[in-house]
């Protein structure tokens, strides 16, 4: 369980949002809505302990997100609007960086199971650079099938996708809530997250 | 822990390889500043004995400076260095395994070379021995202390000026002791003072320098 007491965060001069309170339970998913520079993906990165906030605390399980540090960090999954994959590198390859850095080994077979559920069978020994924009995104979100993550911090997941990716996304997102998963996401396309225990924050209108 | 370090040493060696030109500007950057001494000198050899040291470890000292902005920029751009901060694992061990690839690919290729460069200047076979002895012992330190400049200046317009800034004062001391055992060597007085000296500066550097970048890092990123 994920408690936010009281979070203020700031950028630069300007204060992005402050007092923001919410729990997230096991199988719920929050839609974090907001115009642009509302502070959506502040308060993404805040969640992941990439920024730290300037007041208030994240809790995980009732313990401090910061004194738990690396074993938060094996619960979660970030997607940025960076793919944070190497470009030089194949889609298999970083993937099994990823999975190594995190603590396990998995076989070959598991990450080509991952990359072809993804659409990506025929692109398996390509450098990611030779991908289009949509497979880049089909790559980083290969790790979400492969790394067994409770909470995944998804900032606009959906950029970038045709229809299929959408909906393929939609049925993965909807799969790990039912599951008991939790889900954290912003996006600006109409895409339809009715699933498990629905929550929506609408940043910038306090 | 070494499973994890294992695979992100690997993975900056294979990306290195993947962009050979890279490794290789370095290289050739030292061994071309080096041979213009000799070129815009003359060829004396006494005078070209007596400086050699200092030509080479100075050489050394920028050729480290020019591959220092990328330790880090690559990661930060693609945004890979972010997810490097969220695997569950310490994020000094992984700025430990980051330089320590660095060093193999920009540090040791220097190392590798400097007997050659210093036949060009007439040293004998000590003098070259303790040349290779002390870059040995002195290049990992630039690597090490050069990653907390290039954390601390990650992100930043005209980062690579300032890391030079930054980083080159706290060359000083691997500089006079690296060239300083070299010479004391050529002039037939022992160096053991000056190895044990860059020794201990490498053993410091290596228990705090991983942290102070760690710390960097997180600050940056933000």
């Amino acid at each position: 369980m994920l408690n936010i007491d009281n979070l203020e965060c700031v950028r630069g001069d300007r204060q992005l949002f402050s007092g923001l309170s919410f729990a997230l339970d096991e199988g719920s998913l929050l839609h974090v809505h907001g115009a642009n520079g509302s502070g959506k993906t502040t308060l993404l990165r805040a969640v992941a302990g990439l920024v730290l906030p300037e007041n208030g605390e994240i809790r995980w399980d009732g313990k401090s997100t910061r004194k738990l540090d690396e074993n938060f960090n094996r619960e979660l999954i970030y997607l940025g609007h960076h793919y944070g994959l190497k470009f030089e590198l194949t889609g298999y390859e970083n993937l099994r960086i990823f999975a190594q850095l995190s603590g396990f080994d998995i076989s070959e077979r598991k990450v080509e199971a991952a990359l072809k559920a993804m659409g990506l069978a025929r692109c398996f020994e390509l450098p990611v650079k030779v991908l289009s924009q949509g497979q880049k995104k089909r790559v980083s979100l290969a790790r979400l099938l492969l790394q067994r993550s409770k909470l995944w911090i998804l900032d606009e997941p959906f950029v970038a996708l045709d229809v299929a990716g959408v909906s393929m996304l939609l049925d993965m997102i909807k799969e790990h809530v039912a599951d008991g998963g939790m889900v954290i996401l912003t996006t600006h396309q109409e895409v339809d997250v009715e699933v498990g225990k629905l929550q929506h924050l609408h940043l910038g209108e306090h | 822990m070494f499973a994890a370090l294992k695979c992100i040493i690997l993975r900056d060696l294979t990306l290195a390889m993947r962009h050979r030109s890279d490794v290789l500007t370095t290289v050739f950057f030292f061994v071309i500043v080096v041979s213009l001494f000799p070129l815009g000198v003359g060829p004396e050899t006494d005078l070209l004995r007596s400086m050699a040291a200092g030509v080479v470890w100075v050489s050394a000292l920028l050729a480290s400076m020019l591959s220092l902005s990328r330790l880090f920029a690559d990661d930060y751009n693609d945004g890979t260095l972010e997810q490097l901060l969220l695997v569950p694992q310490s994020l000094a061990l992984m700025v430990f395994g980051k330089v320590l690839a660095h060093w193999i690919i920009s540090g040791l290729p220097l190392v590798l070379m400097a007997p050659l460069l210093g036949l060009q200047f007439g040293l004998g076979g000590d003098a070259l021995l303790m040349l290779v002895v002390t870059l040995l012992l002195g290049t990992p330190v630039l690597s090490l202390v050069g990653s907390i400049g290039a954390a601390l200046t990650l992100g930043l317009r005209g980062g690579g000026v300032l890391v030079s800034l930054l980083v080159l004062p706290l060359y000083i001391p691997v500089l006079i002791f690296g060239a300083g055992g070299v010479e004391a060597s050529v002039s037939g007085m022992g160096a053991e003072g000056h190895l044990s000296l860059l020794a201990a500066i490498l053993i410091l550097a290596l228990l705090l320098a991983p942290l102070a970048s760690a710390a960097a890092l997180r600050i940056s990123v933000e």
